[in-house]
């Protein structure tokens, strides 16, 4: 299955990187949040600081939302995912793959481009690599969370508003538990931010194909 | 049980029902509300302690309903439970209501102690990301037409919504505990004040499964004068 | 290898509307069938029925293969070529790469190449898909279908875009595919320019 299977993410991959493909606009976006929330709060580095963990957690949630609702409206619009869905692949393998994609062209990304938002926000050396780490474990289950959303929203013109307003509140656990990684960095101390967060994103990881492939499977026969 | 899922069925057995369990909500109430304003007052909230008997119940309604609703989804899609769709998303709008209530009442109770009308209580603030779980789901219902697909899709989000919900509030519990926010009640209540509180419960519970019962059944009489409407003419 | 194509009482249900129903027909391995009906009568529903998309209301579909007989829907769709009426064709990606990436989804080896000119589109390989038209991007669904080594096809419409020439390429291809054992199920409005048996659906 190695086959088909790369050859999907590999596809997915190539879509996102290309123009009008998503992973540029992402970083472009993290990196216009991490611009504006100092010109709303002001340029006071100890502020900043404290509330960088927060700001850049939430900015790389939502630049990882903008493009999720293409993840499978794209390929169902165009007709691609009935070939897609009759190739060996199993839905839940396609969704695996997919997420895979996803997860390589926005959430990564990301969280190579923290360390040098972290800069600009004053974060001292701990609590960058707390922000990377945690995004690091963090993004896949944005990934995750985000294509049941997707899957859920695909057959709707305008699905990209609801999108968020679904999978937010669900991602509230991430944003709480990475930005709580960050602070805990910064104040020295150990809160087991990173071990509940890696659980979260294991958890989703584990059950976004299955709940993912249903919807498709839900829409396919819409 | 599947003998219920046959709307006629429903119709006759929430009929007869529906004026008991009516009368039992407004008795329950009206004892709650009299009990509850007959109690002495709380040596630390004074008389504010009986907002606490409006706001406890309407959260408990507000996440019961939410448990609902996944079980009802859960018989919508394993089980193809005909009125499962129509029992999900009519209770939907009620939580929310409930859900909304709940926060206003909330953050009136807060008020008095905290100074403020939102400190981000744990409590209160998984009860926020609750009513947003709402509105996403009625979100999902109205945004998706065909309406076999729309049940189905929501079913979904209930389930996946219900799964996360501890995790919600576990995090939400842990994330106040990190930055030593306030609480909006701990340790035990009152003996005295067990009483009208168990009469609201149940009177705002009764009061929920009235109105849910209303509002399937407006549904099913919906749905039965359009398909008299297709036929005709 | 698939050997038929077994269709009893069929019932297509779709929201509230009955599409068709009772439906009963076989197509044996080097048959062609051809599915008529007015606009609604129910053409892409059979199809997508017997690609497994969708679930009959009652009645079945059993493939009959070398391996044995496959009554699953997700199973069966491992046995089709499928031309729709959309065109899953991606404007970024080159028609090369299109091709290729199709090829090796399916786990059909091979150079695109030979498949192209067959198609008539190899000096299109290295043109972005938007730059296609609809002729063209209709070829490398046939393309497509030629790289899939899929037994059953089925095709939503295939003439539609197609002038002449590309009619004549289409029924050859077709006719090439029934010849060395596969099946072809085609639901058009349009002669089918080989010869096929008929299935005339009636709107309910």
């Amino acid at each position: 299955m190695s086959g088909p299977f790369l050859s999907l993410v590999l596809r997915d991959l190539r879509l996102a990187s290309r123009s009008g493909g998503s992973a540029a606009l992402a970083l472009a976006f993290f990196a216009l949040v991490a611009t504006l929330v100092p010109l709303g709060v002001g340029a006071n580095l100890n502020l900043l600081a404290r509330i960088a963990g927060g700001v850049l957690w939430v900015g790389a949630v939502l630049a990882a939302l903008l493009s999720l609702d293409r993840l499978y409206q794209g390929d169902f619009d165009d007709g691609s995912l009935d070939l897609i869905a009759l190739s060996p692949l199993s839905l839940e393998q396609v969704a695996v793959a997919k997420l895979l994609a996803h997860w390589f062209s926005t959430g990564l990304p990301l969280t190579l481009l923290s360390p040098l938002l972290a800069l600009l926000f004053g974060l001292p050396g701990p609590g960058t690599w707390a922000l990377f780490v945690s995004l690091l474990i963090g993004t896949p289950a944005v990934s995750a969370v985000g294509a049941i959303g997707a899957s859920l929203t695909l057959s709707l013109k305008r699905g990209g508003l609801i999108l968020p307003l679904i999978i937010l509140p669900l991602l509230a656990p991430a944003v709480i538990f990475g930005a709580g990684a960050v602070t805990a960095a910064v104040d020295h101390l150990s809160n087991g931010a990173l071990g509940l967060l890696a659980a979260f994103a294991a958890a989703a990881v584990l059950l976004s194909p299955f709940a993912a492939a249903a919807c498709v499977r839900l829409n396919l026969a819409g | 049980m599947f003998r219920y899922a046959n709307p006629a069925v429903f119709m006759r057995l929430s009929g007869a029902l529906l004026p008991w369990i009516s009368g039992a909500a407004v008795i329950l109430l009206a004892v709650g509300l009299w009990l509850g304003f007959h109690v002495p007052p709380d040596y630390q909230q004074g008389m504010t302690v009986t907002i606490m008997f409006v706001h406890v119940p309407a959260a408990i309604v507000a996440e019961a309903a939410y448990g609902a609703i996944a079980v009802a989804s859960l018989f919508s899609l394993v089980w193809r439970h005909p009125l499962a769709d129509t029992a999900a998303r009519t209770a939907a709008p009620l939580g929310a209501v409930f859900t909304a209530l709940g926060l206003v009442t909330g953050s009136l109770w807060g008020r008095p102690m905290w100074g403020a009308y939102w400190v981000w209580d744990a409590r209160l603030t998984s009860f926020l990301l609750l009513l947003f779980l709402y509105l996403g789901y009625m979100a999902l219902w109205n945004a998706i037409e065909d309406e076999a697909r729309a049940a189905r899709a929501a079913a979904i989000l209930a389930l996946v919504g219900a799964v996360n919900l501890p995790i919600i509030k576990f995090s939400v519990d842990w994330w106040n505990t990190l930055h030593q926010g306030e609480s909006i009640v701990s340790g035990q209540i009152a003996r005295v004040f067990l009483w009208p509180l168990a009469f609201m419960a149940f009177g705002y519970m009764a009061l929920f499964a009235s109105l849910w019962m209303v509002r399937i059944r407006t549904e099913i009489v919906n749905r039965r004068a359009r398909s008299l409407m297709q036929r005709a003419g | 290898m698939i050997s038929s194509l077994v269709a009893e009482k069929l019932t297509c249900v779709r929201g509230e509307r009955r599409i068709f129903a009772d439906l009963d027909f076989q197509v044996a391995a080097g048959e062609a069938l051809v599915v008529e009906g007015a606009n609604g009568a129910g053409k892409t529903s059979l199809l997508r029925l017997i690609a497994g998309f969708l679930t009959p209301a009652s009645g079945g579909i059993v493939l009959n293969t070398d391996k044995g007989a496959i009554a699953d829907g997700e199973e069966r769709g491992r046995h089709i070529g499928w031309l729709g009426h959309h065109d899953a064709v991606k404007p970024q990606m080159d028609v090369g790469e299109q091709l290729e990436f199709f090829a090796r989804l399916y786990g059909a080896g091979g150079d695109v190449k030979p498949v192209l000119e067959r198609v008539g589109i190899a000096r299109q390989r290295e043109l972005p898909c938007r730059y296609l038209s609809a002729g063209q991007k209709k070829r490398l669904g046939l393309a497509r279908l030629l790289m899939s080594g899929r037994g059953l096809w089925l095709l939503d419409e295939p003439f539609a875009a197609l002038d002449t020439a590309g009619r004549a390429l289409a029924a050859d291809l077709m006719r090439a595919h029934c010849a060395t054992g596969g099946m072809v199920i085609a639901a058009t409005h349009d002669p089918l320019g080989l010869e096929a048996r008929s299935l005339r659906l009636e709107a309910a």
